[in-house]
């Protein structure tokens, strides 16, 4: 280092003619940079209203407030709530944009508010779609007038970024066993997670319970989850007992209307609630023994329940635990009802069905299998033996296409029936399946299977013809998606119009008309066809499968005509599942329109609240 | 001579921050000095112990107002080390650079305060105006320009922007031309050197007892430097020195400041070019809703710009802190240091001696 000199410091006189450094703020601004931290923007479009935000807040500097004229659609994974941020205590940090799962929140890079009201702190996040009127444009934008209510548009800073996100995009894959194995025999397709997957898996959920909103059975999805999470398979389980009682099935089958609301399917996969639920209930071997859930304290009161499927499991089950006396009545050897039939040995074995029909029996609910009622039973003996009767019989016919030669046709539920619980059926090289909804992919992959099994190393073919077209086929894109992959054709936006025999009167094919719309101007059922647009399709054998409706012929005709429908033809039950016959109840698929066991619960839980009001109040 | 009780501070212009010293003086002689700190308690270390590890890193930095990138680092580190998470490479230099910037900023800071304090106001300007352009960097890189709530358990929150690292060397070479300019208004100015050279005279072995650590202890000729000691992030990967300095007063202690911002510059160069050019900056953690720690206790420690800073953390397997305590160099700075230094000098000094031992008043009441 030089010596020190009292002369030294001079040199820095050549600054003075230096331009100055300092900006002459508002006149001369700086360029804020692109990441910047500042006032939060929330695209409402985006937001579902999870309140992940409010939640990682680490200055609880956001709250969830209702907004009056937003819309919940909770089937939607949509609530009618906003985030309304406290810029007393916000810090700018930014955790709530890295965890917002549909990437709606952002922070702008404006940061000025200057106000005598410390009310005007407090401030619910809208972006420029929505609020013209405070994101200005470059031209009207003045920097005398900056506050949260006078702001520049498209100015953003913070944003979201897959990336950085906070949370877990993707799903832990289900172990499946290949499409090219699984078509060969009625193994199960779904392997189930093991101890670390489901772990895995159920880490990931946000506990926003979007999902419980969804669910009709409201299921406490993310205390279940959590408990798995904590490996506590036994906890999580006797959480999903209380509001569904059948786990074993429903881990399964389920039509889970809860996966189509979580908040990470937005921006990735959403998380596996279903397949949780079935380790869950997997990993407890004997529900009898491990399960710490026990029946009331008896009340004297009996009910007859005719048919053992979800909702009537389901309302046997919640009744006694409130004590009552329960029969259960069904036409099968065993319980589950449709599901039993209808679901094929690769997504639910039968001994899965069992596992929780036998422990809803090892509570004290009296099961009378292989009993038709009106046959082998009367139902005024049931009415009159019970303090409450609840009918829960589900679609037990199937629909026919009634096009020429369709006797010769067989029926889905039947051909369904059989192959899972009666003797295998045989079938033909080349088939046909016409419907387009689950019940048909059912069909389908059965067959095919059928096929493999009965001729092997031959080719063998499945068609499914349906009327919609691809965008709008019933059936879960996940079954459509599996069928493709075990070789299935579709043959969507054709109708059947002729059942082809040859000679000797055996199936030679089925002419298909083109569709030219299936639903009218109201979305009501309504197909309309192309004239003279027609195909022969090939086959030796033909399933329809486009619908089922109910079996009331057991009621007596004076009770017949008191049963009131709705305009869609299901029965009409009030509030507490009550019929327009009093003392009578019902559920399931004859009452509701989702046509799925998680509903028939829901059914059931509505009833079993409404009979025993009916029961305590008499 | 008639002894007399002063307090100094904590509404002094002389003073750091809200903090204050009981003096007791004959005439401009301090005979014995009694640090009484306590006016800047927010509880940062029980709010710790209510909010979840992922929600604490935005609440450490705000134990140093001047330099928070490295409370955020010894937090990050904590957190690793109690939850075993393995940070990736270009993270690791990612945080360098991002420390080394700050240790720039923060110097710049200490050099304003001392200039400052002592009448320089020219140099006192530059200083904070060549901050200012390490803020600017640190906008551009987190977002913000103090609480940058960049360095994350895991890694680091964001990698890069485009052209970043141009803009970093642009900005450390615009300083750094001006190394002559401040040596010739500061460093070798002889009054600055009258004002600094013997006050507050440490040596190293009062110096190594009382707990002085970072320019203190270096400035004693002692080479102690947790970089060195226990590299942590990409200190391991490459060469750097240790300014030491005999004098042990204010005036080596400045100096020692001077020459360890040029060598943070210089390692800012090197880390920039040893860089992985691609490669993530942070390992995924667990979602931060569920994140549980598994039981245990951890000490981590780092060099701040004003000497070693600890953490002492332990977890009860839940998903917030049990207990959470920092070693901070501004403590021992504070009280016993500055207390054994300010003994024998003059009443006119204690700002003087303050500041050349870079007392931050928020880093000792936490």
């Amino acid at each position: 280092m030089s010596k020190t000199s009292y002369l030294n410091p001079f040199k820095a006189i050549k600054y003075l003619f230096d331009k100055p450094q300092t900006l002459r703020y508002p006149f001369e601004t700086k360029e804020i940079a692109d990441r910047y931290r500042g006032f939060h923007k929330n695209d409402w479009e985006k937001c579902t209203g999870c309140g992940n935000c409010a939640d990682i807040c680490p200055n609880k500097a956001i709250t969830m407030v209702k907004i009056d004229q937003l819309e919940a659609k909770p089937e939607k994974g949509i609530k009618d709530e906003r985030p309304q941020i406290d810029y007393g205590r916000c810090c700018f940090c930014g955790l709530c944009v890295d965890i917002c799962p549909p990437g709606a929140l952002t922070l702008t890079k404006d940061f000025f508010h200057i106000h005598f009201d410390t009310n005007t702190f407090t401030f619910i996040p809208k972006d420029e779609k929505l609020d013209k009127e405070t994101y200005k444009s470059e031209k009207d934008y003045s920097i005398f007038q900056a506050s949260l209510a006078h702001r520049k548009e498209n100015y953003d800073g913070f944003s979201p970024d897959m990336r950085y996100a906070l949370f877990e995009p993707d799903r832990v894959e289900m172990p499946e066993i290949e499409p090219d194995k699984r078509k060969l025999s009625f193994i199960e397709q779904v392997i189930g997670y093991d101890k670390e997957q489901a772990k895995k898996e159920a880490e990931r959920c946000l506990e926003c319970k979007l999902c419980e909103d969804a669910c009709p059975a409201n299921l406490k999805i993310s205390e279940y989850v959590d408990a798995i999470y904590k490996d506590k398979p036994k906890e999580s389980l006797e959480k999903i007992y209380e509001d569904n009682p059948i786990p074993s099935i429903c881990g399964r089958i389920c039509m889970k209307h809860c996966e189509d609301a979580c908040s990470l399917r937005i921006r990735g996969d959403a998380l596996a609630i279903r397949w949780l639920k079935r380790y869950a209930a997997d990993q407890i071997k004997n529900f009898k023994e491990e399960l710490e859930i026990h029946p009331g304290e008896p009340t004297g009161k009996k009910i007859g329940i005719i048919g053992a499927g979800p909702s009537g499991l389901s309302l046997a089950y919640f009744l006694r635990l409130q004590g009552h006396e329960v029969f259960v009545y069904d036409e099968l050897p065993g319980g589950g009802g449709t599901v039993r039939i209808g679901p094929p040995t690769y997504r639910l074995p039968l001994e899965t069905i069992d596992k929780d029909v036998n422990y809803i029996e090892s509570l004290g609910v009296k099961f009378k299998f292989n009993t038709k009622v009106g046959k082998d039973i009367e139902f005024e003996k049931i009415l009159n033996n019970n303090d409450a009767v609840f009918i829960g019989i589900g679609n037990t016919i199937s629909f026919s296409t009634r096009v020429k030669n369709s006797e010769k046709c067989e029926l889905a539920l039947d051909f369904l029936k059989d192959n899972k619980i009666g003797e295998q059926r045989k079938v033909g090289k080349e088939v046909i399946v016409i419907g387009g909804g689950n019940v048909a992919m059912d069909v389908a992959r059965e067959t095919i299977r059928l096929q493999h099994m009965q001729y092997p190393d031959e080719e063998v073919t499945t068609k499914i013809v349906s009327l919609e077209d691809w965008n709008e086929l019933p059936a879960s894109e996940e079954e459509v998606k599996e069928s493709k992959e075990e070789g299935i054709q579709f043959n969507p936006a054709w109708g059947p119009k002729e059942v082809i025999l040859d000679a000797d009167a055996n199936i030679k094919g089925l002419l298909c008309k083109k569709v030219k719309s299936v639903f009218d101007e109201k979305g009501r059922f309504s197909p309309k066809f192309i004239e003279g647009v027609e195909k022969l399709l090939k086959g030796d054998m033909i399933i329809e499968a486009i619908g089922q409706r109910p079996d009331f012929s057991f009621l007596p005709d004076e009770l017949k005509d008191r049963l009131e429908f709705t305009k869609r033809k299901k029965v009409n039950v009030d509030e507490n599942g009550m019929t327009s016959i009093p003392k009578i109840f019902a559920g399931g698929d004859i009452v509701n329109l989702n046509l799925d066991a998680v509903t028939a619960i829901a059914d059931a839980k509505v009833a079993a609240k409404g009979i025993n009001r009916f029961l305590l109040n008499k | 001579m008639r002894e007399l009780e002063l307090y100094f501070g904590p509404q002094h212009l002389g003073m750091v921050g809200n903090f204050s010293i009981r003096l007791k003086v004959e005439g401009d002689r301090i005979i014995k000095a009694d640090a009484n700190p306590g006016f800047l308690h927010r509880g940062f270390e029980k709010l710790m112990e209510r909010r979840t590890w992922m929600q604490n890193f935005p609440l450490v930095c705000r134990i140093n107002v001047v330099e928070p990138d490295h409370m955020e680092l010894i937090y990050s580190m904590g957190v690793e080390k109690l939850a075993g998470i393995e940070v990736p490479e270009r993270g690791k230099y990612i945080r360098s650079i991002c420390c080394e910037l700050a240790r720039v900023g923060s110097h710049l800071f200490g050099l304003w305060a001392y200039a400052n304090m002592l009448g320089f106001d020219t140099v006192a300007q530059w200083a904070m105006y060549h901050r200012d352009l390490i803020l600017d960097l640190f906008e551009e890189l987190t977002g913000a320009r103090v609480y940058h709530i960049y360095i994350r358990p895991g890694g680091v929150r964001r990698d890069f922007p485009d052209g970043f690292t141009e803009k970093v060397v642009e900005t450390l070479h615009k300083i750094g031309s001006k190394v002559p300019d401040y040596n010739a208004t500061f460093f070798e100015n002889s009054l600055f050197r009258k004002r600094a050279e013997g006050i507050g005279k440490l040596s190293q072995e009062e110096a190594k007892s009382m707990g002085a650590v970072g320019h203190a202890l270096k400035a004693t000729g002692m080479k102690y430097d947790i970089r060195k000691i226990e590299p942590y992030a990409a200190y391991d990967q490459v060469d750097f020195d240790i300014p030491t300095r005999k004098g042990g007063d204010a005036y080596s202690r400045l100096l020692t400041i001077r020459d360890e911002m040029i060598e943070s510059v210089h390692m800012i160069f090197k880390l920039i070019d040893k860089m992985p050019d691609k490669g993530e900056v942070y390992t995924k953690t667990p979602n931060p809703f569920k994140w549980n720690i598994p039981k245990g206790d951890a000490y981590v420690r780092c060099e701040s710009s004003r000497g070693e800073l600890g953490l002492y953390m332990v977890s009860d397997g839940g998903d917030k802190p049990y207990r959470a305590h920092f070693n901070t160099p501004s403590f021992n700075h504070g009280l016993t240091v500055l207390e054994k230094a300010l003994v024998g000098e003059s009443v006119s000094d204690v700002g003087n001696i303050m500041i050349s031992l870079y007392i931050v008043a928020p880093e000792i009441d936490r």
